[in-house]
């Protein structure tokens, strides 16, 4: 294994002190203790080593893929060459780091109820209380620390969502985090907090542009992403998140939600791109009838890897967490799902749920599944398994016996294997457009 | 007018021959039945020339218009015009009936040929009032969790929408009440008689299919092959003697 001892001899790739503080130049006016937490986050992202194969939380990752060199942070000038977003308009653009276009109006017709729809950097010097308590407030538990500390040191932009007591917000608010150029790195950050007896919908969509038509799919890039979502007491929130990378993307995405008494979260992270993609996503259900959802669904082809750890929190009485990541993988990709169900001891009547199944659409692809529990309450219910199938020939058999091509065929059978997550959703118009998104991913 | 020609077809499963030599000539309009005791070939027979991998055809041939279909995929075969209605229809949950007849319809369309949405439901709930289907059939998953009369009727009204100019209907009246029967046979009958009736090869096990949907030549299987032909009244006959009769008849030849 010499090639780790190189990459632990050099655990910083690009994101060196020098551009590390260029950066922060660049941010002009933000406040002191914000340039404060990033330097913490640097120092931290600069002191931890990459993952060894002796980590636990990295097992059957591919760690050579993990090589931080050749990425820049500068931030490109945008063109403005925004794609359509198949969720509809968004309210806010990100490229590169930098918001562009125009989704003011919009923005004003949710201000006009007090939902207020801006930039973390705005939210900065409006509501630095509320980013203070819940910007990356919970800790990273699942393995990733490093590159959480790299996100927090080097976002320098995303969205900041809030939506006041008793407000519900009837359409879904869109967030487009693009990223543009060869060796470009983006850290897009949504932050959302649903606070008490309201409901919203947010779906973040993550995409790779190019000025040269098709280039886009194959471009290098590295994406660190996070998301904060914060249900209040009795709030309800939908969370969509669509992550179509390009196929030579480095890409991690690290997800917190917490949830309070009575709230009910629902998220469905959707994995198209990437050449390695890793997503870690932690529930914390803090206060009695507390629901976390939480849906994955990944379409893999070629060789792409997509890594997945989950860690369910039961922290009070009376809370249910349903997890079901589905996996569909083609040609010699990889999937990892890694579950984890923590119970407290005082969260009795816990009831929580895990479930990962992958559907092996190729002999040359690989699945692993390590689902676990530490339960330390004894009246709870928990249930968690993993299973690898195959299509099952008698389907594809009737399918093609009506004129439908394989090819087809399995695609319809695909579907059908993801419409017990796309389901869940009530929001038809999403879930078309989820429908349309994992569908360009047969035509290519 | 079609024609399709099974001659002198032998049938294996891995190594085992389960057909030896089925020989019969359908034009289209025409309503041929098969009758026979289990375990003569008759759905391995259907399954066969609708192109299932599992059956392999070691020797003779079927012609489609006198064009050989045995070199097609299954998928191919149904474009060209071939539609098996199955004993035991496979369930496809998450796969709604309108997504699934218009993938299949989609299929028949030239390169680059896009479905005309509005024509196809109007066609389709068309079809369903034909057949006494609620509309909100559409939406449920293909097969799934449907009765035994349910899962017939879905059968039909595949055939009805893609207009086979061959249809092999395995044992159409299994599981089915008399009720159900009767509505399927309705389904079947308003196919009949157009321009665009189909020649029909029905399977079945008792005559009592043989009311509702009158076959214009009947045929006893026994033995992997075609052991006696006549017309509707061979059917009534058989069902008087039971297949013992044809047993005695023709076990030693």
């Amino acid at each position: 294994m010499s090639d780790i001892a190189t990459i632990t001899a050099a655990p910083i790739g690009s994101f060196t002190a020098e551009v590390f503080a260029a950066h922060l130049a660049s941010l002009g006016d933000a406040p002191a203790w914000w340039l404060e937490r990033k330097r913490a986050a640097y120092a931290t992202f600069a002191s931890l080593p990459l993952p060894t194969r002796t980590n636990e939380g990295w097992r059957f990752s591919n760690l050579s893929g993990l090589q931080l060199a050749g990425f820049k942070v500068e931030r490109v000038d945008p063109n403005g060459q925004l794609l359509a977003s198949p969720f509809g308009p968004a309210q806010l653009n990100f490229i590169n780091n930098t918001t562009v276009g125009d989704g003011a109006g919009a923005r004003a017709e949710l201000a006009a109820r007090g939902v207020l729809v801006t930039t973390l950097s705005a939210a900065l010097q409006s509501h630095p209380d509320l980013i203070r308590e819940h910007f990356m407030a919970q800790p990273q538990k699942l393995g990733s620390e490093k590159f959480a500390a790299l996100h927090a040191a080097f976002v320098s932009d995303g969205a900041f969502i809030y939506v006041p007591r008793g407000v519900e917000v009837p359409a879904p608010i869109v967030i487009t985090h693009a990223a543009s150029g060869s060796g470009t790195a983006v850290f897009p950050h949504t932050l959302v907090i649903a606070e008490e007896n309201s409901k919203a919908t947010v779906v973040d969509h993550f995409v790779s542009v190019s000025d040269i038509p098709h280039s886009a799919l194959r471009t290098p890039q590295f994406a660190c992403g996070a998301n904060d979502l914060y249900a209040g007491h009795g709030a309800q929130l939908t969370y969509l998140a669509a992550q179509n990378w390009s196929r030579d993307t480095l890409s991690f995405q690290f997800n917190s939600t917490v949830v309070r008494r009575d709230a009910r979260v629902q998220s469905l992270n959707l994995h198209l791109g990437g050449r390695q993609a890793r997503h870690e996503s932690h529930s914390q259900l803090q206060a009695p009838g507390a629901f976390s959802e939480m849906l994955a669904l990944t379409v893999a082809d070629g060789e792409q890897e997509f890594d997945q750890r989950t860690l369910q929190i039961h922290q009070a009485p009376n809370t249910k967490s349903d997890l079901l990541y589905k996996n569909a993988l083609r040609d010699r990709t990889r999937t990892i799902f890694s579950g984890l169900i923590v119970v407290d001891s005082d969260a009795q009547k816990t009831d929580a749920y895990q479930s990962n199944r992958n559907l092996m659409l190729s002999d040359d692809a690989e699945a692993s599944s390590l689902p676990g529990l530490e339960i330390q309450a004894n009246d709870v219910r928990c249930t968690h398994g993993a299973t690898s199938s195959r299509l099952d020939p008698g389907q594809e058999f009737y399918l093609q016996s009506r004129g439908i091509p394989k090819a087809a065929a399995d695609e319809l059978l695909t579907f059908g294997f993801f419409e017990e997550v796309l389901s869940r959703l009530a929001s038809e118009p999403l879930h078309d457009a989820l429908h349309q998104l994992i569908k360009t991913k047969f035509k290519q | 007018m079609s024609c399709l020609e099974i001659q002198n077809l032998h049938i294996s499963i891995g190594d085992k021959p389960i057909v030896k030599g089925f020989t019969l000539t359908i034009a289209s309009g025409e309503v041929h039945a098969v009758m026979g005791p289990n375990g003569t070939g008759k759905s391995t027979l259907a399954k066969a020339i609708a192109g299932h991998p599992d059956y392999t055809i070691t020797s003779g041939d079927v012609l489609l218009d006198g064009r050989s279909v045995l070199a097609m995929e299954a998928d191919e075969r149904a474009r060209a015009g071939l539609f098996l209605a199955f004993q035991y229809p496979s369930d496809i949950p998450g796969v709604s009936i309108a997504n699934f007849l218009r993938a299949a319809v989609q299929a028949r369309l030239g390169e680059g040929e896009d479905l005309d949405a509005t024509a196809y439901y109007k066609r389709l709930y068309a079809k369903m009032d034909l057949l006494k289907i609620d509309r909100k059939f559409t939406s449920r998953s293909v097969n799934d969790g449907f009765s035994g009369g349910e899962k017939k009727r879905c059968e039909i009204l595949q055939m009805a929408m893609l207009e086979p100019r061959f249809a092999l209907m395995d044992e159409t009246d299994s599981g089915l009440d008399i009720d159900a029967l009767r509505i399927v046979a309705d389904g079947v009958n308003a196919q009949r008689g157009g321009a665009n009736s189909p020649g029909i090869l029905l399977i079945t096990h008792y005559q009592r299919l043989l009311d509702h949907i009158v076959p214009d030549h009947v045929h006893v299987m026994w033995d992997s092959r075609i052991v006696k032909s006549g017309d509707k009244s061979l059917a009534l006959e058989l069902e008087a003697k039971g297949y013992d009769w044809v047993k005695k008849e023709f076990a030693a030849a």
